[in-house]
């Protein structure tokens, strides 16, 4: 295992593909991976394949739809689109996820800088 | 949350068309495929590396496949679907196997079943009135002696009624049911009714409404009013086909019309409640002016107010009897009662017997579930292989442990199913036997509860049996299995060790069942044997009308022409006439010797029997000393009497009674004639009471029971007896005969149920535990039989390798015999009061015990034992 690529926290990739399809349209499972991959400048450990556990959760929840097209290449392939129920979600998660980070961010920087009395 | 419902719901969809679904997704993957290594040749690759790195960067195709599985569909119940079908081929390859453990599960379950059944009905269900937790019995003389001690005047009844404030209603019922004779009238032939007399208030106050018609009206329990009566559902059923407009009209009663008022819900059964055995067909008010003259007839029930206690309606009736009785002097007792839950006089007494049943089935279960774990293990064993490779190709352990789960729970479930069959049937069947008398038998079902309770066993029984072989597994080092099953070398000790520890667990826990049931079996065969004072064999009875209008003499003279008429049948040995017989009925008056002991200060009372010349003889009791009674004590005579040995020692201690004179029982003294020996009159089991026997030409029966000693059967003397009854009295009812036999079998039939029961268990139990031994040893034997083998070539003699393997068996039955004995030794501590005249360590019982299993265990080791001797060393040494 490459110990300089980040392990995905349950539901990030989730999160990544809801953003994913928002900012690209619609998308095929193999462009979502490669879309992620190259956005986090291939930090992050991903087996491609989870990406289509993902897809399902997503689908079944009716945040994102599928429908099978063609890409540029001619080639037959199941295309994703975002949901309007997804891009609400989507804010909700964002907004969540900011937070969230934040607050790691504070208790990380404080518990380093002077240790608990 | 919406999302999360939709995502259940389609989870749900896609697992029920989970065939259909998976074409879309190996399409999708193979797209993702094409576009990975269509950007990998770009870059440059050769096209087998593009497709290999492609496949790498995916994940491989089918973790994906089974990752998208896990969060697109249900994978529990997927893999659940899956290890199902495994299952069953699985079983159904391994026939012999899955019938034999689905058999035994089936009787296991089955009877757990049935117990439940009986146990819930008679304990746990409440009673099927109205509030049944406020109902209460009321019990003269502390619920001791015999009816007539245990019953209540109407005055008591009416004046406790009138004067307690801890009862919302009191009611009663006539106990002396035959006192007065029913019969159906205005036909050909008339028919002799069961006819219960009931206060006006009964049926409000247990809370039962007619399911046609109405209730009794205040007016109708009035001496002068006109008669009516309330018809039980079965006789309604039976007599009049379920006709509803039976109600409103008139039937006749005893040469009287009586207006049908309604019908009795079937829900209502009189005799599974208050007389077990009983079969109740109609009902009629007590007149209780009629009764006011009669002494203590009444049995009381209360309906205690909202709130109040039983022990505060004790503490009310302690102070209340005592203070009535001080009101009228008239009274011979205050009638101070023992007040209890109606639930617990119906049932209380056989609290501890249905507890103790219920443990032997549970015990029942223990083994079986033990046997099964044990079959399960050996199968295990040997299919170590499947499970290796099945390991090796990539199952999880814990996938193995759930398939060998659910493989259990196919095989209880299987065997619930054909238990609950089973137990439909024992049911079914257990509630039709009137002659047993159980209370509310006749209502055991497989109900809701039962279900419930089945299902609880079922996943029990089978996380219990599956749990050893699965933890075995679990443990169990994959690749060594796979090396040593080549080998076939004798498989790990531990696991033998294992196999012969739930042997001896079961041989324990049968040894328990074993002597429980021992115990039981020997109350049971020592009250068989119990002297009842008469002989009850070759003797029937059958009730009689006699048309005396009161008269004694003519009473007299019309018993003798039936007797001289019906004795001069052919067969027919002996005859006689009384008006209650031993264990069916008895009442008690008051007896004292002339110039005894004040009885003011003591206990007088007696059985009393009305009863002809003959009966004494025919009944098979047995003279000590005088005479019978005789048609010479007629009415205007001096008062004679028979008596029984109690009566005479306490009556006359350490004298002869013979010619001697006591009163109570006649309104002059009356001369002691006869004294025979002790009669067993209220019940088998206790030493019998004082008896009394007085000629009917000198008191007045209730009712009269005609009594023939014959040897033929009914069939052959029973039209003849009948046909000659007829003839002297047309009226004279259709009504069946009760041999005597039967009385005392219905006596002990509690007894006999259970002691059969639990028998029943311990021999499943037994050969249980055989097949147990049996298994665990042939299998050792073909497990070593390379070793075995080795040493038949190095000079080993088949009689040392037989020896040895016997050896083996003993010693198994022997640790598991000693356990069992120190268990059974508490278990028969806790049944010491259901055993009769049977110590509960009786040596007998125990000694039986250790010989039965010592023999079977011997007969289950000899087998594998001969086939190890027959084992062919070079066979062996060939093989592998």
């Amino acid at each position: 295992m490459d110990p300089a690529k980040l392990d995905l926290l349950q539901g990030t990739l989730d999160l990544m593909v809801l953003q994913t399809l928002a900012t690209m349209g619609a998308l095929h499972g193999y462009g979502i991976a490669r879309r992620i991959e190259q956005v986090s400048g291939d930090a992050v450990l991903l087996n491609q394949g989870t990406i289509y556990a993902s897809l399902v959760r997503l689908q079944q929840r009716g945040w994102i739809s599928a429908e099978w097209g063609i890409s540029d290449n001619n080639r037959k392939a199941k295309f994703y689109t975002i949901t309007k129920a997804g891009l609400t979600q989507l804010v909700e998660d964002v907004a969540y996820w900011q937070r969230l980070a934040g607050v790691m961010e504070k208790i990380l920087s404080v518990s380093k800088s002077s240790p608990a009395p | 949350m919406i999302a999360e419902f939709r995502r259940a719901l389609s989870r749900t969809w896609a697992f029920i068309r989970r065939e259909r679904v998976e074409p879309d997704l190996d399409e999708e993957l193979e797209s993702h495929i094409q576009f990975a290594v269509d950007e990998n040749i770009r870059r440059g690759m050769a096209p087998a590396e593009a497709r290999r790195q492609a496949l790498i960067r995916l994940g491989g195709i089918d973790q994906v496949k089974e990752e998208h599985r896990d969060a697109r569909s249900l994978p529990y119940l997927e893999d659940f679907a899956q290890d199902l079908r495994h299952t069953v081929r699985t079983l159904c390859r391994d026939r012999l196997f899955s019938t034999v453990a689905v058999l035994i599960l089936a009787l296991g379950i089955g009877a757990n079943i049935v117990v439940f059944s009986v146990v819930n009905t008679i304990l746990l269900r409440p009673l099927p009135f109205r509030d049944p937790q406020r109902l209460t019995w009321l019990a003269t003389n502390d619920g001791k002696g015999g009816l007539s001690n245990q019953t209540y005047t109407v005055a008591a009844y009416e004046e406790f009624q009138r004067n307690n404030t801890s009862f919302e209603s009191v009611t009663s019922y006539q106990t002396f049911f035959y006192s007065i004779p029913y019969k159906l009238t205005g036909r050909a032939d008339p028919l002799a009714l069961m006819a219960v007399e009931v206060a006006g208030n009964f049926f409000p106050t247990l809370g039962v409404s007619p399911m046609l018609g109405r209730l009794f009206t205040r007016e109708e329990c009035l001496p002068a009013s006109g008669k009516v009566a309330l018809l039980g559902y079965g006789f309604w059923k039976r007599q009049y086909a379920g006709d509803p407009s039976v109600v409103g009209k008139s039937i006749s009663v005893n040469g009287a019309p009586v207006t049908v008022v309604g019908v009795l819900p079937a829900s209502f059964d009189f005799g599974s409640v208050f007389s077990p055995g009983l079969n109740a067909e109609i009902f009629v008010p007590a007149v209780m002016d009629f009764w006011r003259g009669w002494g203590s007839t009444l049995a009381l029930i209360g309906r205690l107010r909202p709130g109040v206690t039983v022990a505060q309606a004790q503490a009310e009736a302690h102070v209340l009897f005592p203070h009535l009785k001080a009101a009228h002097p008239d009274w011979y007792t205050d009638y101070d009662s023992k007040i209890t839950s109606l639930d617990d006089h119906v049932t209380g007494q056989l609290r501890r017997s249905l507890f103790v049943l219920w443990c032997a089935v549970g015990l029942i279960m223990a083994i079986v579930c033990v046997n099964l774990s044990n079959l399960l293990l050996a199968r295990t064993t040997a299919r170590s292989n499947e499970f290796a490779l099945r390991g090796a190709l990539g199952a999880r352990r814990g996938r193995l442990v759930r398939q060998l789960l659910t493989e259990s729970l196919v095989l209880s479930g299987a065997g619930a199913f054909l238990g609950l069959g089973l137990a439909y049937g024992a049911t079914n069947y257990l509630a039709h036997q009137g002659s047993i008398a159980l209370p509310l038998l006749s209502s055991v079902r497989v109900d809701g509860a039962a279900l419930a309770w089945t299902l609880l066993l079922t996943v029990l029984g089978a996380v219990m049996f599956g749990i050893a072989p699965a933890w075995r597994l679990s443990r169990a080092n994959l690749q060594e299995s796979l090396k040593e099953a080549g080998a076939r070398m004798s498989h790990g000790l531990r696991h033998e060790r294992m196999r012969s520890l739930l042997v001896a667990s079961q041989i324990a826990l049968a040894c328990v069942l074993i002597t429980g049931a021992g115990l039981l079996l020997r109350s049971f065969l020592k009250v068989l044997d119990v002297d009842l004072g008469f002989r009850p064999e070759n003797t029937e009875a059958i009730k009689i009308e006699v048309n005396d209008g009161n008269d004694r003499a003519k009473r007299g003279a019309q018993l003798r022409e039936i007797m001289d008429k019906v004795g001069a049948l052919p067969g027919i040995e002996s005859v006689g006439c009384t008006d209650m017989l031993p264990l069916d009925r008895n009442r008690s008056w008051g007896l004292a010797a002339r110039g005894g002991a004040d009885p003011k200060n003591r206990d007088t009372s007696i059985f009393v029997y009305v009863v002809t010349p003959g009966y004494l003889r025919t009944m098979g009791m047995h003279f000590v000393s005088g005479r019978d009674l005789s048609w010479q004590d007629g009415p205007d005579n001096e008062s004679a009497i028979v008596i029984n040995e109690a009566a005479a020692r306490r009556e006359w201690p350490n004298q002869d009674p013979l010619g001697r004179m006591a009163y109570g029982v006649s309104n002059k003294d009356s001369r002691v004639v006869g004294v025979i020996s002790d009669v067993h009159e209220s019940s088998v089991e206790q030493a019998s009471s004082p008896e009394v026997y007085i000629p009917m030409t000198q008191a007045d029966p209730e009712g009269v029971e005609l009594v023939v000693r014959t040897k033929l059967p009914r069939s052959v003397f029973g039209p003849g007896v009948m046909e000659t009854l007829r003839s002297l009295n047309p009226g004279q009812p259709r009504t069946q005969f009760r041999s005597i036999t039967q009385i005392v079998d219905h006596s002990v039939s509690s007894r006999r149920f259970f002691a059969q029961l639990v028998s029943v268990f311990a021999a499943f139990g037994l050969l249980l535990a055989a097949l147990g031994i049996y298994g665990v040893v042939s299998y050792g034997v073909v497990q070593r039989s390379r070793e075995i083998g080795i040493r038949m070539a190095l000079g080993a003699s088949p009689s040392v390798v037989r020896m040895e393997v016997v050896m083996q068996t003993l010693r198994l039955a022997l640790v598991g015999v000693g356990a069992g004995l120190v268990v059974s030794l508490g278990a028969g501590r806790l049944i010491a009061s259901l055993l009769f005249a049977t110590a509960p360590t009786d040596p007998l019982t125990f000694l039986a015990t250790i010989a039965v299993l010592g023999l079977v265990a011997l007969l289950a080791g000899f087998l594998p034992a001969r086939q190890a001797s027959n084992i062919d060393p070079i066979v062996v040494l060939r093989g592998r």
